[in-house]
């Protein structure tokens, strides 16, 4: 394609992933270097139906004249990235220099907020994809093999996971899990342990979790697969039969090669998704036992009255950004570098 | 036949709204409010006074509190009243988004009692309405069956748990809001300020709870922990809502706005309610004042509004908090206003605040600390680590939290 066509017709994507991915995220990066000023505090009578009293109270006016010269804040660098809510360099250097062995190192690093979300979404999205993958591949496969008639209601009801938004599917499968659910109390028949519960510890409420992270993409698998099947050329499966291949032989060698992209770009995909798992967390009240960078983020951006963190959203967000990149960096390579050699 | 009522409906709908038209309001009118019977009340009071000159909106909405500032922020403002409370006031105040009201209370607000003006530096920010305050629900007959008197401290909470579920009444006969988050630092909140405690070094942003207070404050909720369903975690107010109505419960301090709720013959069966007693929050560590803190409801006016806007806000808040909507209401809140009847269900709100408990701290800075706690509380709780080590992380959260807010 000469250059010129190339251009005309790459200019409005690119323009819009300008506007609407580039732009933004400049932004974001630019936030999260900024806090908010320092603010001017006052001490007033303050009187309602419970008495009066003596309490402090943030001069609007004054800080609002601040807020007028610098909107951005005050400058910070690095200093929310490095502080405790996030990376948290002088604490795990403190860490380190305490000594005590690994078990406490990593007792002291994981109990910081950031490093306790990246443990769960790196275990998530490290368990979930391969799970979706193999799934999404025999879930296709059985499928394929099916007498037409009952195939499309199989397709569809195979599908439903995906089509259930995701915390309405997590909120249903909350209430099923409860002790008193019909989930966690046939687990708690199964196993004759009155107490057991699924969103009491740490690890089942991990389980919980993946389970529901694999139940809810394998259809996306599923289907990219089922479509990848029907391509599968017809003659060298049966040269395969006719050589005395089993079916598995021929599954391993025939059809497992021929749908090798499509396993790279289901990977792709479920990484950059299962990396910002949020809508379980909330939907299974989770973030006692489990939070993740997604989850971090909207806890900064909800704030508890007020005290809402738009420079630690910020740092996070771009925490997040560059743990996608890292994580994808090895599949686009890889793909760049076959590309070339076919160039 | 569908059309028919259709016309019929429509007919209906505007012969009420003129009949009730206007109440003497040009503007608009847009109303924020949460979403529980007493605001349901309010609202609809409100309500009345729409049409002819008078266009009011109402949303609402559990979420309420994260769309106050937005919402006010915005010129011309999202809604022109909001509810707020103790805490949201706080956070409209501190981006100075509130209109005070003194003008308008002058020319319309001759009903309204003192009390119920929430002043700071002189000037009248809101106007509350309701009190409320987690305090004691206990069950009667489980108490009775279980040989205990009603508890009137923390031990004796333990003491009465202990017994009900030595004979067998129940597995876990208490229940607490400590969901994670804001509830969790909630129960953290009114558990420290029973024992004396104090969030921040005086005068100062600077926060002081890892110290002996603070210690016994978290082994005490652990010890109540001891004694509930171990999903304790997960569970809000809905949730202990249901688990009393569902009778798994004997003990729990809850809201007083849901006290209404569990006698009103709805969602429970006539034996669970009729043993359901409300009594003031029982006190801890041998103090004298209720462990839980006195909350307000009201409204308060944007102060982007328009002059117009701003007074037929006034107006319409004034309708809604009327004398004859609280004697209708009767049982669905703690009224602070003038002439309402103290209801049956609202003795523990009462009892709590007559017992000394304190208002819940009225402090620019506390939204970060409520966050800090409701982020680490849990950590002691499930015996990952000291009540030492959660102190201090607390204090650490909330440090960079206060310093990235400009507090520190």
């Amino acid at each position: 394609m000469p250059h010129r066509t190339f251009l005309t017709f790459i200019w409005p994507s690119a323009l819009a992933m300008l506007l609407f991915i580039a732009l933004p995220i400049i932004s974001v990066g630019v936030q999260s270097l900024h806090i908010e000023h320092e603010q001017v505090v006052e001490t007033v009578k303050n009187c309602g139906p419970f008495g009066c009293k003596e309490v402090e109270v943030i001069n609007a006016d004054a800080t609002a004249q601040l807020q007028a010269d610098k909107p951005l804040g005050r400058f910070n660098g690095l200093g929310t990235y490095t502080n405790r809510n996030h990376l948290a360099f002088e604490e795990i250097s403190a860490a380190m220099q305490a000594g005590g062995g690994p078990g406490a190192f990593f007792g002291a690093v994981f109990n910081l907020p950031f490093y306790k979300a990246l443990a769960f979404t790196l275990t998530y999205t490290f368990v979930v994809t391969p799970f979706v993958l193999i799934l999404g591949f025999f879930i296709a496969l059985s499928v394929n093999r099916l007498p037409g008639v009952v195939k499309g209601p199989t397709i569809f009801v195979s599908l439903l996971p995906m089509i259930v938004t995701p915390l309405i599917g997590s909120l249903i499968l909350f209430w099923m899990i409860d002790s008193r659910g019909i989930i966690g109390g046939t687990l708690q028949l199964i196993f004759d342990d009155p107490d057991l519960s699924l969103k009491a510890s740490p690890a089942l409420t991990w389980i919980t979790l993946i389970i529901y992270g694999v139940w809810h993409h394998a259809p996306f698998a599923f289907v990219v697969f089922y479509a990848g099947l029907q391509t599968v050329p017809k003659d060298t499966l049966e040269s395969a039969m006719i050589d005395g291949a089993s079916r598995w032989q021929s599954v391993v060698h025939v059809v497992l090669p021929h749908l090798a992209p499509l396993v790279v770009f289901i990977a792709l995909i479920q990484l950059m998704d299962n990396f910002r798992v949020f809508e379980p967390v909330v939907g299974f009240n989770a973030e006692a036992n489990a939070t993740s960078l997604s989850w971090i983020i909207y806890n900064d951006l909800r704030g508890s009255d007020g005290a809402t963190l738009f420079s630690s959203a910020a740092a996070t967000s771009m925490l997040t950004i560059t743990g996608v990149c890292i994580l994808l960096a090895p599949v686009v390579l890889r793909t760049w570098r076959d590309n070339r050699q076919r160039a | 036949m569908y059309m028919r009522t259709l016309v019929a409906a429509g007919t209906m709908a505007v012969m009420s709204s003129s009949a009730y038209a206007g109440c003497g309001i040009y503007g608009s009118v847009k109303v924020l409010a949460n979403d529980f019977p007493a605001t349901q009340a309010v609202s609809a009071a409100m309500r009345a006074c729409d049409g002819g000159s008078a266009d009011i909106t109402v949303n609402l909405n559990k979420d309420h509190k994260d769309l106050i500032v937005p919402a006010f922020t915005a010129n011309p403002p999202e809604f022109t009243t909001s509810h707020v409370t103790n805490s949201t006031l706080v956070a409209v105040m501190n981006d100075g988004l509130a209109m005070p009201l003194d003008d308008l209370i002058a020319k319309h607000g001759a009903g309204i009692q003192d009390m119920q003006k929430v002043t700071i530096d002189g000037k009248v920010m809101a106007i509350a309405f309701m009190a409320n305050a987690q305090h004691l629900f206990y069950r009667k007959d489980i108490l009775d069956a279980a040989g205990v008197g009603v508890p009137t401290t923390y031990e004796e909470v333990l003491a009465a748990a202990e017994a009900i579920k030595s004979k067998g009444l129940m597995d876990y006969p208490i229940g607490g809001t400590y969901k994670a988050g804001w509830n969790l630092g909630e129960e953290f909140v009114n558990m420290y300020l029973g024992h004396g405690g104090a969030f921040f070094k005086p005068g100062t942003a600077e926060p002081s709870v890892n110290n002996a207070k603070g210690v016994a404050t978290l082994e005490m909720m652990k010890a109540l922990t001891g004694y509930m369903n171990p999903d304790y975690l997960t569970h809000d107010s809905n949730a202990i809502q249901a688990e009393w109505e569902a009778g798994n419960i004997a003990l729990t301090n809850l809201w007083g706005s849901r006290a209404g709720a569990v006698t009103d013959g709805e969602g429970s069966t006539p034996e669970i309610e009729s043993n359901t007693m409300f009594a003031a929050a029982t006190s801890v560590a041998g103090g004298s004042v209720p462990s839980t803190t006195l909350w307000w409801d009201g409204f308060a006016i944007a102060k982007n509004a328009s002059a117009a806007d701003a007074e037929a806000s006034f107006v319409a808040m004034m309708q809604g908090l009327s004398s004859d909507m609280a004697a209708a209401n009767a049982s669905d809140a703690n009224w602070l206003i003038a002439g309402s009847e103290p209801r049956a269900a609202g003795v523990g709100v009462v009892a709590s605040a007559a017992g000394g408990a304190s208002p819940y701290p009225m402090l620019p800075w506390m939204g970060a600390m409520h966050g800090a706690l409701g982020a680490e509380v849990a950590d002691f709780l499930q015996g990952n680590e000291s009540a030492e080590q959660t102190l201090a992380d607390i204090e650490a959260a909330y440090t960079a939290a206060a310093t990235e807010k400009g507090f520190l």
